[in-house]
C-alpha cells in the first residue's frame, strides 16, 4: 500500500477536472516518491479515473519517468553527437569502472548513484560532458572521474 | 565616477564552464569594496570555447572581452581595467561587437540573437529599451491580415528544418473558423548536437513571447504553448519569469495594450521523447497523451490541439518575427538568397576551434563557417565532414563544402538545413560509426508506430554493428540502401522517413570506409575496437612495465628491463597501454 498519501492527494485535487493532466501529474508524482511504481499508478487510476494501462503507457513512454528506485545522484552521461565524437565512451567506462557496475545495473549498490546516458545536454562545445544532479562537468579526460565522484556522498 | 559595467555570461555553458563562481566572486568584492561598479547577468554571448567570458564596459578602454576567465583571476583583472590597463591575459578582443576587430563575428550578422549575450535576460525594462514590444504595438495597429501579408511578403521560412513558408502556414491558420485557436512554440529541442533554442530562451526569452504575440494576434488565437525540453531548466526558468514581467506589463492577459485582443501564454515542460518534436506528436504530448504522430491531413491549422486550429512554429522562426514588423519584408529580403531570405541560427560544435553560436546570412558557404566563423580545425587536423541536420541529416564531405547555406542547396546534398545543429568532424572520426551513432538514436527515439521504423531501423543497425565488428558481408551495402528507401517510404512522420539518411549521405560520400571495414576488416581511423589489435613493439619496448600496471584486464606480461607482450586473447581494447606508454611500444593496428 502506498503510505503517506497527504502530498499526493493534494497534488491531484489540483488537477482534478483540468485538460492533460497526466504528464504534468506523473512529474509532480515522480518528485513526492523518487520513482513511479505499479503500487503509485494504480492509485493515481483510482483516484483520476485514468486508466492505469493509459498511465502505464505514458510512463514508459517518457524517458523522465524512472519505474524504478534512483540513487541519491543521478549522473547523465551525454550521448550528443559532439560528446560521441569526443570520446565520451572512455568517460562512460570510466564512471562504470569506479561504480563497479556489472552489466545490465545502472544504479550502485549502495544507492549513491544512478548511472543514465541522455541525449544531447546542449554543452556541446564543452564535449565531453556528464551532468551530475544539477551541475554539468565539461571538457572531461578518464582521469578526472575519481576527484569529481569524491564531491557527492 | 563612471558607470562601469561587468557583466558576465550566464547561460548553461557558461555555467558549466564556471561562470557562476566568477560571477559570485565579483559580487561579493563589489559589496566589499563599494566600488562603482554595476554587476550583469547575460545570455550566450556565443563564444562557447571561450566560457566563462566576462565583459568590462564603460571604462576609457571601450568594450573589453575576456575568455576563459578563473574566479582567482578575476578581481585582479578587474583591477587593471578600473586603472585604464588592458588586461593582459585572457584577452579575447577589444570591442566585441565592432567587426572589424573580431574576424569570428566579421561574416556573422546578428538578428535573432541580437540581444542574446547583450541584455539581462531576467529584465524586461532591458528587452524593451532594446525596442523590446514595440513590434507588437504596430503589429496591434494594423490588421490581423496585414500583419499576415507582411510576414508572407518576407518570404521567412520555417527555421525548425523544413522550411515551410511562415506566412503560408499562418494563412492557413487564419482561415479556420474560430473562436478557439493555439499557437504553440516548438522549443523540443532534440537534436543531439544543437542549442540554439536553449540559448536563445536562456538569452532573449522576450522576444519569442512578442513574436508569439504577433503570431496569436494575425490568427486570432488568445492562447500559447511553449514546449520546452525538461533538459534545459534555465530555459524554462528564463520564461517563467519573462511571462510573469509581461503579464505585470500588460503585454500578456487581457486586452493587451489598451485593445480587444487577449492572450495567454503557458509553458508545458517535455518529458523525454524526441519524437515529440513532431508538431502532432507535440501536440499529443500536450493533452498527456503518448506522444505518437498521427497522419495528415488534417492539418494542425485545421484540427491540431485538442481539435481546435492550431499553428505551430520553432523557436527561432518566432523570434524572427518582431525585426520582420520593425523593419519591413525588403530589408528581410535583403539578406540571404532569393529562395531562402534572412539568416541561420548555427550551434557549431564538434572538431572546430571555434564551437559557439553563431548566426549568418543565407547564402554564406560551409566552407566560410567552418574556416572563418569557426576558425577552422582544432589541432591543425584535417576536416573530413559536417554533420548538419542530427539525426535526420547527413554528412556533407570536403568536395561540397562550397554548398551554400540556403534550404534548396542543403537539400541537394542528401543532408537538411534541419533547426542548426553543426558538428564538424575530422580525420579521427569513423563515418561508419557516426551512421552507427544516428540509426542507434532513432532506433532508440522510435516511437514504435509504424513498423519500418521500428523494426527497420532496428534492423539497420544490426548491419552497421555488424560491419563495425568485421562481420560484414559485402551484400550489406544493398541491404542498407533497401532498407533506407523502405523506411523513407513506409514511415507516417518526419522522424522515421528520414532516419536512414546519416546512412545514405555517408554510403554516398564514404563508401570506401564502409568497404574498408567489410573487405579488409579495417577500421581506417581506428574507431571501431573491435577492429583494433594491440601488440607491443619488441625494438621500442623498454620493458618499463608501466602498461603492464595499468592494464585492467592484466594481460600484459613481461619481466623489467625486457620487452613486454599482450595477450590477444584477454585484451579489452581499452587504450590503457596505448596511452600510458612512453615510449611509442604499444602499436594499434
Amino acid at each position: 500500500m502506498l503510505e503517506n498519501t497527504d502530498k499526493l492527494d493534494a497534488l491531484i485535487q489540483k488537477y482534478q477536472g483540468q485538460e492533460g493532466i497526466l504528464i504534468p501529474l506523473l512529474q509532480e508524482a515522480q518528485e513526492l516518491y523518487g520513482h513511479i511504481n505499479k503500487e503509485l499508478m494504480l492509485y493515481l487510476s483510482a483516484k483520476t479515473e485514468i486508466p492505469a494501462a493509459e498511465i502505464f503507457g505514458v510512463a514508459t513512454f517518457y524517458s523522465m519517468f524512472k519505474l524504478k528506485a534512483q540513487g541519491r545522484h543521478v549522473i547523465k552521461i551525454c550521448k550528443g553527437t559532439a560528446c560521441h565524437v569526443s570520446d565520451v565512451d572512455s568517460i562512460k567506462f570510466a564512471l562504470i569502472e569506479q561504480l563497479k557496475l556489472r552489466p545490465g545495473e545502472d544504479t550502485t549498490s549502495d544507492m549513491r548513484f544512478t548511472l543514465v546516458e541522455v541525449a544531447c545536454l546542449g554543452c556541446c562545445s564543452l564535449a565531453p560532458v556528464i551532468m551530475i544532479d544539477d551541475k554539468t562537468y565539461g571538457k572531461l579526460a578518464p582521469e578526472d572521474i575519481v576527484g569529481i565522484l569524491a564531491n557527492y556522498s | 565616477m563612471r558607470a562601469i559595467t561587468v557583466k558576465v555570461g550566464l547561460a548553461s555553458c557558461g555555467i558549466a564552464a564556471g561562470a557562476d563562481a566568477v560571477y559570485r566572486r565579483l559580487e561579493s568584492y563589489l559589496i566589499e569594496s563599494s566600488k562603482m561598479v554595476q554587476l550583469k547577468r547575460t545570455g550566450c554571448i556565443g563564444m562557447c570555447f571561450e566560457e566563462p567570458i566576462v565583459e568590462f564596459d564603460g571604462g576609457d578602454l571601450g568594450r573589453v572581452t575576456l575568455g576563459k576567465v578563473e574566479p582567482k583571476q578575476i578581481i585582479h583583472l578587474l583591477e587593471e581595467y578600473l586603472s585604464d590597463r588592458m588586461p593582459k591575459t585572457n584577452l579575447i578582443l577589444a570591442d566585441q561587437h565592432d567587426a572589424k576587430h573580431n574576424p569570428l563575428m566579421a561574416s556573422q550578422m546578428r538578428i535573432v540573437l541580437k540581444n542574446c549575450g547583450v541584455i539581462d535576460p531576467q529584465s524586461i525594462e532591458e528587452y524593451e529599451e532594446t525596442g523590446g514590444y514595440q513590434a507588437l504595438k504596430q503589429a496591434l495597429s494594423m490588421r490581423p491580415y496585414a500583419v499576415i501579408d507582411l510576414v508572407k511578403a518576407s518570404g521567412l521560412r520555417g527555421r525548425g528544418g523544413a522550411g515551410f513558408p511562415t506566412g503560408l502556414k499562418w494563412d492557413f491558420a487564419f482561415e479556420q473558423p474560430g473562436p478557439k485557436k493555439y499557437v504553440i512554440c516548438n522549443a523540443d529541442e532534440g537534436d543531439p548536437g544543437a542549442f540554439m533554442d536553449r540559448s536563445l530562451l536562456e538569452g532573449d526569452p522576450h522576444r519569442i513571447i512578442e513574436g508569439m504575440l504577433i503570431g496569436a494576434y494575425a490568427m486570432g488565437a488568445d492562447e500559447g504553448y511553449i514546449y520546452c525540453r525538461a533538459e534545459y531548466p534555465l530555459a524554462i526558468k528564463h520564461l517563467r519569469i519573462a511571462i510573469q514581467a509581461a503579464i505585470e506589463k500588460n503585454y500578456l492577459g487581457p486586452n493587451i495594450m489598451g485593445t480587444d485582443f487577449s492572450f495567454t501564454l503557458h509553458i508545458k515542460e517535455g518529458a523525454g521523447a524526441f519524437v515529440c518534436g513532431e508538431e502532432t506528436a507535440l501536440m499529443h504530448s500536450i493533452e498527456g497523451l503518448r506522444g505518437m504522430p498521427t497522419l495528415r491531413p488534417p492539418y494542425p491549422a485545421e484540427s491540431g490541439l485538442w481539435g481546435k486550429p492550431t499553428n505551430i512554429n520553432n523557436v527561432e522562426t518566432w523570434a524572427n518575427v518582431p525585426w520582420i514588423i520593425l523593419n519591413g519584408p525588403q530589408a528581410f529580403r535583403a539578406i540571404g538568397t532569393q529562395q531562402s531570405p534572412g539568416t541561420k541560427v548555427f550551434a557549431l560544435a564538434g572538431k572546430v576551434v571555434g564551437s559557439g553560436l553563431i548566426e549568418v546570412p543565407m547564402g554564406i558557404s560551409i566552407r566560410d563557417i567552418i574556416y572563418k566563423v569557426g576558425g577552422g580545425i582544432k589541432d591543425g587536423k584535417k576536416f573530413k565532414a559536417i554533420q548538419l541536420g542530427g539525426p535526420s541529416g547527413g554528412c556533407i564531405p570536403e568536395e561540397l563544402l562550397d554548398t551554400t547555406v540556403d534550404y534548396d542547396s542543403i537539400n541537394a546534398t542528401g543532408a537538411i538545413m534541419g533547426s542548426g545543429g553543426m558538428v564538424v568532424m575530422d580525420e579521427d572520426t569513423c563515418m561508419v560509426d557516426v551512421a552507427k551513432y544516428f540509426l542507434h538514436f532513432t532506433q532508440n527515439e522510435s516511437c514504435g508506430k509504424c513498423t519500418f521504423c521500428r523494426i527497420g531501423t532496428r534492423r539497420m543497425l544490426e548491419i552497421l554493428d555488424r560491419i563495425s565488428q568485421g562481420k560484414g558481408e559485402t551484400e550489406d551495402i544493398q541491404r542498407l540502401q533497401e532498407l533506407a528507401q523502405n523506411i523513407n517510404q513506409g514511415s507516417l512522420c518526419g522522424l522515421g522517413q528520414s532516419a536512414p539518411n546519416p546512412v545514405i549521405t555517408t554510403l554516398r560520400y564514404f563508401r570506401d570506409e564502409y568497404e574498408a571495414h567489410i573487405v579488409e576488416k579495417k577500421c581506417p581511423t581506428q574507431v571501431c575496437v573491435d577492429l583494433l589489435t594491440y601488440t607491443i613493439d619488441k625494438d621500442k619496448c623498454m620493458g618499463c612495465h608501466v602498461c603492464a600496471l595499468r592494464c585492467p584486464v592484466k594481460c600484459i606480461s613481461g619481466k623489467r628491463k625486457q620487452p613486454h607482450v599482450i595477450d590477444p586473447a584477454m585484451c579489452i581494447k581499452c587504450d590503457s597501454c596505448y596511452k600510458s606508454c612512453r615510449f611509442d611500444a604499444v602499436v594499434k593496428a
